[in-house]
């Protein structure tokens, strides 16, 4: 809401430079975006009179002009205006003038005439578009009232005044009207608003003679109220008039329009104005609409309309769109006699509804569906007709037409000053609660020493409770002056639960191993959604209504993120990388609404793991660099079972035969593996390694309790064996046999050397391992090692057919 | 007296001899030839047995006298050449120390953690507990809870992804408050909580829109809590992020889950409050909503609002980021070039 200081100073005594009033209603109510003056940064413009014109010799539109601008001498200007003419008074902007946007008019030669200054459009000289009056739209702009040839226009235009510009919250729709306004600022300033409500005439036409009004479903139309005025001239309005609506940034159109527009920001109550001429039956019913109905509203637009809307008919047929738009078909023209006038109180739901669903938002509307003063109605209705008898000669034919009547009540709040205190942590007296309350036009009558009785006036609808109340004090005595304490209340415990522990954890050892984090949206295609799924419960969750189909369904899987995110570095040439995700999969078995959602953490590296460089030769990543990084992340964690990785073949977006699923004991935790080249050219990746883990289903693993054990007394001995074996036995298998026959005393196992090829036969592989032996209690002797080591390849010939070498 | 004159010379010119020596083969000769069985000192106290019975302890101790400062002399010189060997091999040892290391990579933690790891330390030093909640929501939960019934306006506010008509992807983390509120038992103690996490809106992706961003929201409930701890609060919480010489201001707002609304203005940190591009010369940046939580919102959760009030904040760590980083696009969050995470090195 844009608002006039000039328009404010009408109803309270205000003598405050604008901006700083715009600061201290942003810190007690409503934020003020900004504060323009329409005059600033313009100078020596001035009234005009144009004594004659001729056609420029060499132009077929420009005309010279001589201008009487308060000099001596006329000052002769080139205008191409259109509309100018010999006898109006004008808009000039002098030589050495500052127009809009800061240009600078000078004395200059248009076709080879000299032009002292220029004509100006309102435009020109800052006025927007969509205010400035149609007939002016395309031309210079032309007094119809008297002004003073030679002076400034500023003052002629409204524009020595300051527009604020209130950004209101919801709950603050009081402030949609100038009345409210004020009350909103003479609170600040401990001033009373004063409104003065004008006289009206009645004829001795009764209104109930000329229309029948009535209202169908009462429910939602609370208030519904006509006056009718006869033998109305339409013509515009006058200056006074028409710069109250432009300053608030509404275009003036005619008396008529100009002056329900002017009703509504005054009092905050929408109006309408339809020509009663047009009305075939002399009926106002109003209705819901019915399904199939169609109307065109005053914009030219046709509108199917809802049985949700409410309507205005003729009795019959819809006259307009209620509390939104006005029907084409009953609209005020230049040959309008008899106006019908009507304030009313709709259902701000029910209007904010329709506005949505026929995609017309009004200013109408916006005021309903956020709230009315409803004990203003009728003032409004009448302060509007008295206008139009005053600037349109209307005959205000008597009484009000009412359909529903609608009661005003104020809201009854009982508070003690004490709970005020108690919420906002002050030590306020019962004087200043007081004195804030009455300056916001609430009545007050205390009793039982703190207890005061808040009549709350229906202006202030957002008010109906103690809290409501609470904030109005807090708001006006000022959120600076309250103290600042921390709260004194029992101790409590702060700490991460375990599984958030958990996930910190978990990011600290991935960074530690190089990856980094990325953080990708989890919402995504259909396709990539349910890839490298890791349950049965792949049911896709889909957004009701996606604003894109990039972003249409809840991921069940954290690799498709991080594959977009390397794409996304691969095509800017960041090719070494080596990336990580923790965050939630979207789960969910079929039938099912609302997924499971889990923790999962996923991986993926690609190009290097560091370059060539003066001290060593370039690194790769391949499948077991990343697969050491997930064995030091699983090792982490203590738990009872082992940790196995077992060959996969079917998972349709990895590489068959470099892919695994990640065990910890004989529960699957993961995967790890080499992207499928098909899907890495889907993604326009290059080798890319993957792995991603269940971190829900980790963490309800068990874990080892530890007991600290003293290091070793005595020395461990180790023994090396190289096992010459077919191709086909993993290094799994070998080390399973090496550790069921190894004895209590085998510490560890290190495979140290892979080999095939020369020296060994086709089909076949040399595994070498360092086994180390150790007994806490005592030295191991050596016929005891070799008793365990003779078992192992006794067992390995056995079983694996393995040759040691 | 000649024996004692031939020790004398002996002396002397023995140490003329170490004192030129250069290496530790010809010291370890010279030690040899003067003082060992064959040497001549040992030839000397062989020869006293013919000395008077007077003359021979003197002769003996001067003796001594000079095979003590001979091994001394060679003692010197064997540390002197040695340290010298040594100091040889370490120059020729010496390496080009301005090549670089060998290289170690660590990875980063993404901007956004790093806010949101730094805010959630603060407030559990503080005696809050972190709670985290579901993504898909129930619309009971993230609107109705909160004081916003279907009709309500404010629903417009909040552009929501549903999925069906009662679920959605929450728009903030409050149903994560409301659910916590309704468990919460207050006779284990106040409740002081954060609730950090993923949030969705239905907005086109721009520059300052995403449809995917972060919240942390905080709430105490107990018996006295009031607004002065509110605004105490956030201030410990701005100079916390912003730098210990910030100030706050709240201004009136509104939400449908606390009365009275405010919002929060912490000082400009670039220009301490003289006003720049930053702040957009008003001295004061946005940074938060907050507000005394709204009965409603006690009431629906089973509590007893004439007993139970408190305070509930939001704050969105995209928003801090950007404003600590002058980060200027919030899509380079997830977006993830590694060159734009890879600046965000330090945790602090």
């Amino acid at each position: 809401m844009k608002i006039s200081y000039k328009w404010l100073q009408e109803y309270i005594n205000l003598n405050e430079n604008p901006d700083v009033l715009a600061d201290k209603v942003s810190l007690t109510g409503i934020e003020v975006a900004g504060v323009r003056y329409p005059d600033k940064g313009l100078k020596k413009i001035v009234v005009g009179h144009v004594n004659s014109i001729e056609p420029h010799p060499d132009s077929d539109h420009l005309n010279i002009c001589q201008v009487e601008v308060g000099e001596s001498e006329p000052y002769q200007i080139v205008c191409g205006a259109p509309n100018v003419a010999a006898g109006q008074d004008v808009i000039v902007a002098l030589p050495g003038s500052r127009i809009a946007n800061n240009v600078k008019i000078k004395k200059s030669k248009m076709r080879g005439v000299e032009s002292k200054g220029m004509i100006c459009a309102l435009q020109e000289i800052g006025f927007p578009d969509n205010v400035v009056p149609k007939e002016y739209a395309n031309g210079i702009y032309v007094f119809t009232e008297p002004v003073k040839v030679g002076e400034p226009v500023f003052k002629y235009l409204g524009m020595d005044d300051a527009i604020l510009d209130f950004d209101i919250t919801p709950n603050r729709a009081d402030t949609l009207g100038m009345h409210g306004t004020a009350w909103e600022v003479g609170a600040m300033y401990h001033e009373k608003p004063t409104f003065k409500q004008p006289e009206l005439t009645e004829t001795n036409t009764k209104a109930q003679d000329l229309l029948r009004v009535s209202v169908e479903n009462k429910a939602v139309v609370p208030g519904y109220y006509l006056r009718i005025v006869e033998n109305v001239q339409i013509k515009p309005s006058p200056m006074w008039l028409q710069i109250h609506l432009w300053n608030a940034g509404i275009r003036p159109i005619n008396n008529v329009v100009d002056i329900t527009n002017y009703i509504m920001l005054a009092y905050g109550q929408p109006m309408h104005a339809f020509d009663y001429d047009k009305l075939t039956r002399k009926e106002i019913l109003v209705r819901d609409a019915k399904a199939g109905e169609v109307i065109t509203s005053l914009d030219g637009e046709g509108h199917q309309l809802d049985p949700e809307d409410i309507v205005i008919t003729d009795g019959v047929i819809p006259t307009g769109i209620a509390g939104v738009m006005g029907g084409l078909d009953s609209e005020i023209t230049a040959s309008s006699k008899t106006v019908v006038l009507e304030a009313a109180v709709f259902n701000g739901t029910r209007i904010r509804k329709t506005a949505q669903r026929h995609n017309l938002r009004t200013d109408a509307s916006t005021r309903f569906e956020k709230g009315i003063d409803t004990a203003s109605v009728t003032d409004a209705l009448n302060a509007a007709a008295s206008l139009l008898a005053q600037l349109a000669d209307g005959a205000v034919a008597q009484g009000i037409l009412v359909g529903n009547d609608i009661q005003p009540k104020d809201a009854v709040i009982a508070i003690r000053l004490a709970r005020i205190n108690h919420i906002l942590g002050t030590e306020l007296t019962l004087p200043q609660v007081q004195a804030i309350f009455e300056n916001l036009g609430f009545g007050v009558t205390i009793s039982d020493t703190d207890l005061m009785t808040v009549s709350v006036p229906p202006r202030r609808w957002d008010i109906s409770i103690e809290a409501d109340l609470v904030e109005e004090v807090a708001r006006m005595y000022g959120y600076d002056n309250l103290p600042a304490t921390l709260p004194k209340i029992a101790m409590t415990p702060g700490k991460f639960n375990p599984q958030q522990r958990f996930i910190r954890r978990s990011k600290t050892l991935l960074q530690s191993a190089g990856l980094s984090e990325v953080i990708s949206y989890a919402l995504t295609t259909r396709a990539k959604a349910q890839q490298f799924t890791m349950t049965a419960d792949t049911a896709l969750t889909k957004l009701d209504w996606p604003m894109t189909e990039d972003h249409a369904y809840l991921r069940l899987n954290l690799v498709s993120g991080l594959l977009n995110d390397i794409a996304y570095n691969v095509a800017r040439n960041q090719t070494d990388l080596a990336i990580y995700e923790q965050g939630r999969a979207f789960t969910k078995k079929a039938g099912q609404i609302r997924p499971i959602e889990r923790e999962y953490l996923a991986g993926a590296v690609t190009g290097l793991v560091s370059g060539d460089n003066w001290a060593q030769g370039k690194q790769v990543v391949d499948f077991y660099y990343l697969k050491g990084i997930l064995d030091t992340y699983l090792a982490d964690h203590d738990y009872t079972g082992d940790i196995s990785y077992v060959a996969n073949t079917d998972r349709p977006e990895l590489h068959p035969g470099r892919c695994a699923d990640v065990y910890v004991g004989e529960q699957f935790v993961g995967f790890i593996g080499q992207v499928h080249p098909a899907t890495a050219k889907a993604y326009a990746i290059p080798e890319t390694y993957v792995f991603q883990l269940d971190l829900s289903t980790l963490l309800a693993l068990p874990t080892t309790t530890l007991v600290s054990q003293s290091a070793p007394k005595y020395p461990a001995t180790s023994r090396d064996i190289a096992v010459l074996l077919p191709d086909t036995v993993t290094n799994a298998q070998v080390e399973a046999i090496i550790k069921r026959r190894g004895g209590q005393h085998l510490q560890n196992i290190h495979l140290f050397d892979v080999y095939a090829g020369k020296n060994i036969e086709a089909g076949h592989k040399s595994l070498a391992y360092s086994l180390t032996f150790q007994n806490p209690e005592a030295t191991l002797t050596e016929s005891e090692i070799n008793e365990q080591m003779t078992h192992i390849i006794a067992y390995l010939t056995e079983t694996l057919h393995a040759e040691i070498r | 007296m000649s024996l004692k004159s031939d020790l004398e010379q002996l002396k002397e010119k023995g140490l003329a001899q170490i004192k030129t020596v250069d290496s530790t083969k010809v010291l370890n000769d010279i030690r040899v030839s003067l003082l060992g069985k064959k040497g001549p000192i040992t030839n000397v106290l062989r020869g006293m047995k013919d000395l008077s019975a007077e003359e021979r302890p003197q002769v003996g101790s001067f003796a001594n006298e000079v095979r003590d400062s001979l091994t001394a002399a060679i003692e010197t010189k064997k540390q002197e050449l040695q340290t010298q060997l040594l100091n040889e091999q370490l120059s020729a040892e010496t390496i080009d120390v301005t090549l670089p290391g060998r290289p170690v990579e660590i990875g980063t933690s993404h901007v956004l953690t790093q806010v949101q790891n730094d805010i959630e330390e603060l407030f559990i030093g503080m005696g809050y507990q972190v709670v985290d909640g579901p993504e898909v929501e129930e619309d009971h939960y993230n609107f109705e809870m909160m004081n916003m019934p279907k009709d309500h306006p404010a629903r417009d506010m909040q552009d929501t992804f549903y999925i069906t008509n009662e679920v959605l992807m929450r728009t903030h983390t409050s149903p994560v408050q409301a659910r916590t509120l309704e468990k919460h038992d207050f006779n284990q103690g106040p409740l002081k909580m954060i609730s950090p996490g993923r949030v969705y809106r239905r907005d086109t992706d721009d520059a300052t829109h995403s449809h995917q961003f972060h919240q942390i929201e905080g709430l105490v409930v107990d018996k006295h809590i009031t607004m002065a701890d509110l605004k105490g609060t956030l201030e410990v919480l701005a100079k916390h992020v912003f730098g210990a010489d910030r100030k706050i201001r709240l201004r009136p707002s509104y939400f449908p889950f606390t009365e009275p609304s405010v919002e929060v203005d912490v000082s400009c940190f670039k220009c301490g409050g003289k006003g720049c591009a930053v702040c957009k010369y008003t001295g004061w940046i946005e940074v938060l909503g907050a507000g005394m939580v709204h009965p409603n919102v006690i009431e629906n959760a089973g509590i007893d609002s004439k007993i139970y009030g408190g305070f509930a904040f939001g704050l969105g760590p995209d928003r801090f980021a950007m404003l600590k980083y002058g980060i200027d696009d919030i899509r380079e969050f997830y977006l993830n070039d590694i060159r734009f995470l890879h600046q965000f090195k330090v945790e602090d």
